[in-house]
């Protein structure tokens, strides 16, 4: 199975020359087989960073990144093999579609695989269908759709790989919130099905507050914070600090007790808060 | 990796050369070429390398760059040392084989010729932005507009093509990135399968090419942008002393090339 295991990871752009970056630094972590993990962080925090080394897109300055055991930077096989394992959303799904119809564009994973003709079809259909793709538009050139479409068929791409690990780079940025719920609904319920790993980087603290078990903060390419979003979210002068925001419901709750009125235990998702809404009412009224 | 390529690119600076007007270090350059091409015999090669030197030191170009630059000529100048060492005739090196000692001369000159002709022009364009380049040339083409050459636009384009290959380059890392995250591969597998993977890099590329060219024109559009007539600069180009002095300097040179010409040496 595919933990992943990074190790002292640092990553430095444009090494040697006058625009050198240092994007990630000191970078250890362990992410067991099937968790659900938030990435969040501040603009250039190094999350996209990160992942990309995660598929061996990006290769360590230093450090190692272990994928179910394998050293995946070991060769320029264990680099390519590790693309099967690990899918990889982008950021941008403009730079992820290069293929002259959407159909062929989902097909490439597969196609690569060197699978039969119908599994292919099978699985473009299917992954068209978790990411809310049109069969209209199989025929339609990816480049001329809008950007919530060029993000769905992104998705897809990647889904028809059915990958043990699922990494997802803000997947719902530049959708509708019906959209929005949908794809992370889809999303949780890959997960929940086929007990793959999902790491998603969202700047939405509401969503990652509802479906990580895990939340992992970048600070100036650093781990700043890791645990669970109940642990995270208990500090959030120090998310704040960080440049962050916290989940609306936390941010009520703490609204409410500055204005005397004391909730207790953790709160970051709505329903939280309205069970302890109910229950300090309770307690008002005996 | 493929961002690492330079294309005689500039290198910001705040030297004497660097502040030359782009119009003097035109035609500078088009005097040097000429001059170079006057040289015969060691003496007057011996002066070009030294001008050449000189110039490198004043605009604190380091040599490793040059060498850089020089390396995608290597087959070239290689070929051309070999063409000239074996078919010059004169007095063999080895009886029977056909070396020559003049072929060797000359081999050296070629080389050196060779040489001293990129590194003049790469002096140029490490030294100077493409946009000064490019206004510079129009400058100096300005007279040719009145017999309807489209100086203007061609400068235009000119500066654009400069201005878009680092983006070209960058776009290609990210199809690649793109498509090796869904398994193509790059690296592995026989060399005739990794030139098909390259392929299909080159559709969405050209494809992003085009919308970029769309994309530019609407915004030169929507900025009023009518071509050339009329239009002022941002940058107006004017002549220091210290381009007087250099272009007199040039003027020099070359007459002290066509004199060493004429004795031979
Ligand atoms: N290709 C690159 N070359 C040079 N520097 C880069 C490159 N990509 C990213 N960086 C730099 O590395 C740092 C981390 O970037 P990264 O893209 O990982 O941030 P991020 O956390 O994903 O930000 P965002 O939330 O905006 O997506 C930034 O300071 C960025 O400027
Ligand atoms: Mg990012």
């Amino acid at each position: 199975m595919a933990e992943i295991k990074v190790e002292g990871l640092r990553h430095v752009y444009s090494a040697g020359t006058p625009f050198e970056k240092v994007a990630i630094e000191d970078v250890s972590l362990t992410i067991p087989q099937g968790q659900l993990v938030g990435v969040i962080g501040h603009t250039g925090s190094g999350k996209s960073t990160f992942i990309q080394h995660l598929n061996a897109l990006l290769q360590p300055t230093e450090g190692k990144v272990f994928v179910g055991g394998q050293d995946i930077n070991a060769s320029k096989y264990t680099r390519r093999d590790v693309k099967w394992q690990v899918g990889l959303v982008f950021q941008y799904p403009e730079y992820q579609l290069f293929e002259e119809t959407v159909y062929r564009d989902i097909a490439f994973g597969p196609r690569n695989m060197k699978l039969s003709d119908e599994e292919i079809d099978q699985r473009v259909r299917e992954a068209a269908k978790f990411a809310q793709v049109d069969e209209e538009l199989f025929e339609r050139s990816p480049l001329e759709l809008s950007g919530g479409q060029k993000r769905r068929i992104a998705i897809a791409g990647v889904i028809a790989l059915r990958p043990g690990v699922l990494i997802l780079d803000e997947p719902t940025a530049g959708l509708d919130p019906a959209g929005c719920r949908q794809i992370l609904d889809n999303i949780c319920s890959y997960h929940r099905e086929s007990g793959s790993t999902v790491i998603i980087v969202s700047h939405n603290m509401d969503d990652t507050a509802r479906i990580a078990e895990r939340i992992i903060a970048f600070d100036h390419g650093r781990v700043a914070m890791d645990g669970t979003p109940e642990q995270v979210f208990s500090e959030p002068e120090k998310l704040i600090a960080m440049g962050l925001d916290v989940p609306r419901a936390t941010s009520l709750a703490m609204a409410l007790k500055k204005a005397g009125i004391e909730l207790e235990g953790s709160i970051y998702t709505h329903g939280q808060l309205l069970n302890a809404v109910l229950r300090a009412k309770e307690a008002r009224v005996c | 990796m493929l961002k690492d390529i330079t294309l005689g690119q500039f290198f910001p600076g705040n030297t004497i050369v660097h502040r030359l007007d782009p119009r003097t270090k035109l035609i500078l350059v088009v005097v040097y070429i000429i001059a170079l091409f006057q040289a015969k015999g060691w003496i007057s090669y011996g002066a070009v390398t030294l001008a050449t030197v000189l110039c490198m030191i004043l605009s604190h170009i380091r040599p490793k760059n040059i060498f850089k630059g020089l390396k995608p000529m290597l087959f070239i100048i290689a070929l051309t040392a070999l063409l000239n060492l074996f078919y010059t005739e004169g007095r063999e090196i080895i009886p029977g084989w056909h070396m020559t000692w003049e072929g060797l001369e000359r081999s050296v000159q070629m080389i050196l010729r060779i040489v001293l002709l990129i590194t003049g022009t790469f002096l140029l364009t490490y030294t100077t932005s493409p946009i000064a380049l490019t206004d510079g040339l129009e400058m100096l083409l300005g007279p040719l507009k009145k017999i309807k050459v489209p100086v203007h636009e061609m400068t235009l384009m000119m500066s654009m093509a400069l201005r878009f290959i680092p983006t070209l380059i960058e776009e290609t890392d990210k199809i690649m990135s793109a498509q090796k995250a869904r398994g193509a591969d790059f690296e592995t597998g026989k060399l005739m399968d990794r030139a098909k993977a390259l392929l299909p890099i080159l559709v969405p590329l050209f494809v992003s090419a085009f919308r970029r060219a769309d994309e530019l024109a609407v915004a030169m559009e929507s900025r009023c942008y009518h071509g050339g007539e009329g239009r002022t600069r941002m940058k107006t180009l004017r002549f220091a002393a210290h381009d007087w002095i250099a272009l007199i300097l040039g003027a020099l040179f070359l007459a002290g090339m066509f004199v060493m010409k004429r004795y031979g040496i």
